[in-house]
């Protein structure tokens, strides 16, 4: 037996005796004792008083607030007509229809050109259109700086990698951190509303970019830097001329997520007064207005596949070459045309106004037939759905809460340090005491059972899902493929509409919550299983085709086995998105983390928010930590590279 | 600056890979093989490497992956620090060059083409020739004229407007080449140009190659892992093993006179007739009548060689200057390859 092995079997041991022994236990073996909880908050509210108090951040922020305030103003009266300079605004609906249908047939082609057009007819028909641009000129500001102040982090990162590793851990934490966390400082130092918006935004979509540019010049090829120096092109002219452009495609990638990320956190600060799409939906959820939710659910999700579709492929555009003699208006034809549509638009706009805004009054609305058809859809599910409600919270979820809460603290420790140690010995171990030792300490014990209870409940179920569906979908090349673009889109959604079915279906109550998190965890798991199984090689399927391999035993023997190290990525990712979408599910009433977090939010509790924070990100690290280490032995034992970079 | 003076002056070269390269190579006390150094935990990629290269002197410098020739060429133009000796080019120790100094030498007298092309993606053929240009200051108008006749000299007039993955691996390198002749330079460096090309485009662009190097006489260092491009090209070959130089010597003297077993082994294989020349085996002599030119290989001559019966065979150069007699007998053993 090895040591490992010994190791893990000890704390197994140690675990059971410790709830065995449960009844005769000293209370500060169940619970944490109270001189074990620190007053993390206490500590963390001064510091954040002395530095907006003593050190006068809060003149720095409010500074940089007004800046952005200022072009938020700016792109509200073009958008919206916002009452500000440069007094423009409102631009008609048609200039952005023909705008995006533009951008997008110069990058993608006419499909995506008509896609992107009619996203913002719809939205304009619908009699959203005050909604969508507050969203979109939020978007609009906050996209950009985070490209910039990324960008130059990136390169600092990428220049100096003592900066890096200083930066790494702030950045694992801060992408695992849940959205809520970044909202109570910025409500403090900046207030509410779109510029407190936009700068939650800005901080939340920080990080990807980062990466991205750091892996982007880390990948320039060695051959392109040594010709760019014999060359003699100086360090600046090397990172301008020949490193940026080069890393182009990554950084772009970075842009992508940067803009999706946008979108996400944009929707998520109505919570602190951002007004939009996000506010609106939010308001219709919480009075159980289904159709009209529906409709603002099917806006954001076009804009979100739009936005998406067009930065993907301005990503992947190669440059082009034009023959020698073509004239000017053949090398410009997207702008010419262009150019002739807004004119068009403005004139239709200056004859009749509905061209330019529809006014609610004058809109559609499906959502009376939506309501209609969701009444019919649930009076017909409804046996089922009331079962599986009743099944899963007398049998699953009340049963499963009560036993983790059952459990001394004490004994969960134990348990995952067996766990660490027998995945990755003593640091490991070590590793998981300390992230779930500082969740001990918080004094939140209780609460954070409850997220841990709804997020093993709902990544086990979404994993009965979506390792089926993702080996079904694995059997062959083009189902992949369908596959893995459905995957994709339902990537894009804001984690906010996944909220929108299962509130139709299952009312406002845990089960709701764990309905929406297995759905919204499903997805990076069928991805997954399917890019895992269809990467093992063609080659090894073969030799077991011809060793008289049947299908399961291909299946069970070859492909799952080289496939689990990406499967198990999938997991990770799986876990870190119930952990976000169990904190935002929250509002529909929850009693874990998430109800505390939204209570921090509301009295504006910045040490409590962060405190609360943090314990849901040392869940999700001390989960990446474990998985992390398990796919590193795994590959090393399979012989295959670790995949670097990502 | 005379023509005698060595182009590229390598003095005792070093360059070690461990952790702490500099102070290993200052507490050594003997110079220990390429194993002894690998069991203190350093790699050995360029072991006391001494070399003279004169103006317009084509070396080619052969070896297997991983015996250091890739890292010799970096260490001449100082794209790597080297560890220990010093490099000279054109009398100047490009160590102890400052980066503006080092920019400036590379901007006005080095150009190098690389194996995987190296070439900017976002950049048209014009743009990635013009770069060394651009990187110098140049204006957008003589820059352009420039390139323009680089790429005229490559055979690529007609596709400046191009972006990189829209031509053949072959054309790429053709790119890579017009853009390292593009400032003029006195030195040239090839890090494998031909070798990620297949083999008939490679013969083309060898061919190319002989043509380009007759028409310009640049002083070269030309990399490559293949005997025969070596045979090809070279003025003189430099065969390293494990970092070391194992013989330095004309394609001729290698063929006829392998100075290590590893050497033989290269040469072994090889129709030494269609590499020696009648100039390496003419002895000093006078005699009439019908020469044989000098630059020709005995391949080319065994026609002449084996109709004349004379046992000595005046040789001459072009020129008709008589440079010596040819043994016939030793000439007819290497064309049926008797003996070396």
């Amino acid at each position: 037996m090895t040591a490992q092995r010994k190791g893990a079997l000890a704390f197994l041991a140690v675990a059971v005796a410790l709830a065995l022994a449960r009844n005769i236990l000293p209370a500060a073996l169940m619970r944490p004792a109270d001189w074990l909880v620190w007053p993390f908050a206490d500590w963390l509210n001064a510091a954040f008083s002395f530095a907006q108090n003593d050190l006068g951040l809060m003149a720095v922020t409010r500074f940089a607030a007004s800046g952005i305030e200022f072009l938020l103003d700016v792109t509200g009266n073009l958008f919206y007509g916002k009452n500000r300079w440069p007094h423009l605004g409102p631009l008609p609906w048609t200039t952005f229809a023909v705008t995006a249908g533009c951008v997008a047939y110069a990058l993608a082609g006419w499909r995506l050109a008509l896609f992107s057009a009619g996203t913002f007819v719809w939205i304009a028909v619908m009699g959203q259109w005050e909604w969508a641009m507050q969203t979109l000129s939020v978007i609009l500001i906050a996209a950009p700086i985070t490209f910039l102040i990324g960008l130059g982090l990136g390169i600092l990162a990428w220049r100096a990698p003592l900066f890096e590793r200083l930066l790494n851990p702030f950045l694992n934490i801060a992408q695992s951190l849940p959205q809520f966390a970044y909202m109570i400082p910025v409500v403090v130092f900046v207030g509410v509303g779109p510029k407190a918006g936009a700068i939650t935004t800005i901080v939340f979509a920080l990080p990807p970019m980062i990466r991205m540019t750091v892996l982007g010049l880390k990948k320039v090829p060695e051959n392109v830097v040594e010709s760019g120096l014999m060359s003699g092109a100086t360090r600046w002219q090397m990172l301008t001329r020949v490193r940026l452009p080069t890393a182009r495609n990554d950084i772009l990638v970075g842009v992508n997520q940067v803009i999706m990320q946008c979108l996400a956190m944009v929707v998520l600060t109505s919570f602190i007064g951002m007004p939009g799409l996000g506010q609106k939906l939010l308001q219709l959820m919480q009075s159980l207005k289904i159709g009209l939710s529906f409709e603002i659910g099917v806006t954001i999700v076009l804009i979100a596949v739009t936005l998406d579709r067009i930065s993907r492929a301005w990503a992947v555009l190669q440059p082009r070459h034009f023959e020698r003699g073509t004239p000017w208006h053949r090398r410009h034809r997207v702008f010419v045309i262009w150019a002739g549509l807004m004119a068009l638009a403005l004139l239709l706009a200056s004859l009749n106004p509905w061209f330019s805004q529809i006014a609610r009054a004058d809109a559609f609305s499906v959502a009376k037939p939506i309501d209609a058809a969701v009444d019919i859809l649930i009076r017909l599910v409804d046996p089922v759905s009331q079962w599986l409600r009743w099944f899963l919270i007398t049998w699953v979820l009340i049963p499963f809460r009560d036993g983790l809460l059952w459990l001394p603290f004490t004994t969960v420790l134990c348990l995952l340090m067996a766990l660490g140690y027998a995945i990755g010995g003593a640091r490991s171990a070590l590793v998981c005491l300390g992230f779930f030792g500082l969740i001990a300490m918080t004094g939140w014990w209780d609460r954070a059972m409850i997220t841990v209870y709804t997020v093993i409940v709902a990544v086990a179920l979404a994993a009965l899902m979506g390792f089926p569906l993702g080996i079904w979908g694995a059997r062959s090349e083009s189902r992949a493929k369908r596959v893995l673009l459905v995957c994709d889109t339902l990537q894009t959604f804001p984690s906010f509409i996944y909220l929108i079915p299962v509130i139709m279906l299952f009312g406002v109550n845990d089960v709701a919550v764990v309905g929406a998190v297995v759905l919204f965890a499903a997805v990076p798991l069928v991805r997954y299983t399917i890019e895992g199984v269809r990467g093992v090689s063609a080659e090894l399927v073969e030799a077991a085709s011809m060793a008289g391999a049947d299908r399961r035993q291909l299946l069970w023997k070859v492909q799952l086995p080289m496939a689990l190290p990406t499967i198990m990525v999938g997991v990770n990712q799986s876990v870190m998105f119930s952990l976000f979408m169990v904190i935002i599910a929250a509002f529909i009433g929850t009693q874990d983390l998430g109800q505390e977090m939204q209570r921090a939010l509301s009295t504006t509790d910045v040490g409590k928010g962060l405190v609360l924070g943090l314990a849901v990100a040392f869940m999700g690290q001390m989960v990446d930590h474990l998985v992390t280490r398990w796919s590193e032995g795994r590959l090393q034992a399979l012989g295959l590279e670790t995949p670097k970079g990502t | 600056m005379s023509d005698a003076q060595p182009v590229i002056s390598c003095r005792n070269v070093w360059k070690l890979y461990g952790p702490k390269p500099a102070a290993y190579f200052a507490g050594r006390t003997a110079a220990g093989s390429f194993e002894d150094i690998r069991r203190d935990g350093y790699i050995a990629a360029v072991r006391d490497v001494s070399l003279d290269i004169a103006r317009g002197e084509m070396l080619v410098v052969m070896g297997l992956s991983g015996s250091g020739k890739s890292t010799l060429v970096r260490c001449m133009s100082r794209l790597i620090d080297i560890t220990g000796g010093t490099v000279l080019v054109e009398g100047a120790d490009i160590a102890k060059m400052d980066e503006r100094a080092l920019i400036d030498l590379r901007r006005r007298k080095m150009g190098m083409v690389f194996q995987s092309f190296g070439l900017l993606p976002h950049r048209t053929v014009l743009d990635n020739v013009a770069f060394p240009l651009e990187m110098r200051g140049q204006d957008r108008h003589t820059r352009r004229e420039r390139a323009l006749e680089v790429i005229e000299l490559v055979g690529l007039k007609g596709r400046e407007d191009y972006f990189p993955r829209e031509l053949s691996g072959g054309q790429q390198q053709r790119v890579g080449i017009a853009r390292s002749l593009a400032i003029e330079p006195d030195i040239w460096f090839l890090d494998e140009p031909f070798s990620a090309l297949d083999p008939l485009i490679r013969r083309e662009m060898q061919d190319e190659f002989l043509r380009l190097k007759q028409m310009l006489g640049k002083t070269s260092v030309f990399i490559t892992h293949d005997f025969d491009e070596a045979l090809r090209l070279a003025d003189r070959i430099a065969i390293m093993k494990d970092g070391a130089i194992e013989q330095c010597d004309t394609p001729d003297q290698i063929v006829m006179h392998p100075a290590t077993p590893y050497v033989a082994k290269f040469t072994e294989a090889i129709e030494k007739s269609r590499v020696i020349r009648a100039r390496a085996l003419a002895r000093p002599g006078v005699a009439e009548g019908q020469a044989l030119a000098a630059d020709a290989t005995l391949h080319e001559l065994a026609r002449q060689i084996a109709s004349d019966a004379r046992a000595l065979i005046p040789v001459s150069e072009a020129d008709g200057r008589m440079l010596g007699l040819l043994d016939r007998a030793a000439a007819l053993d290497i064309l049926f390859g008797a003996s070396a």
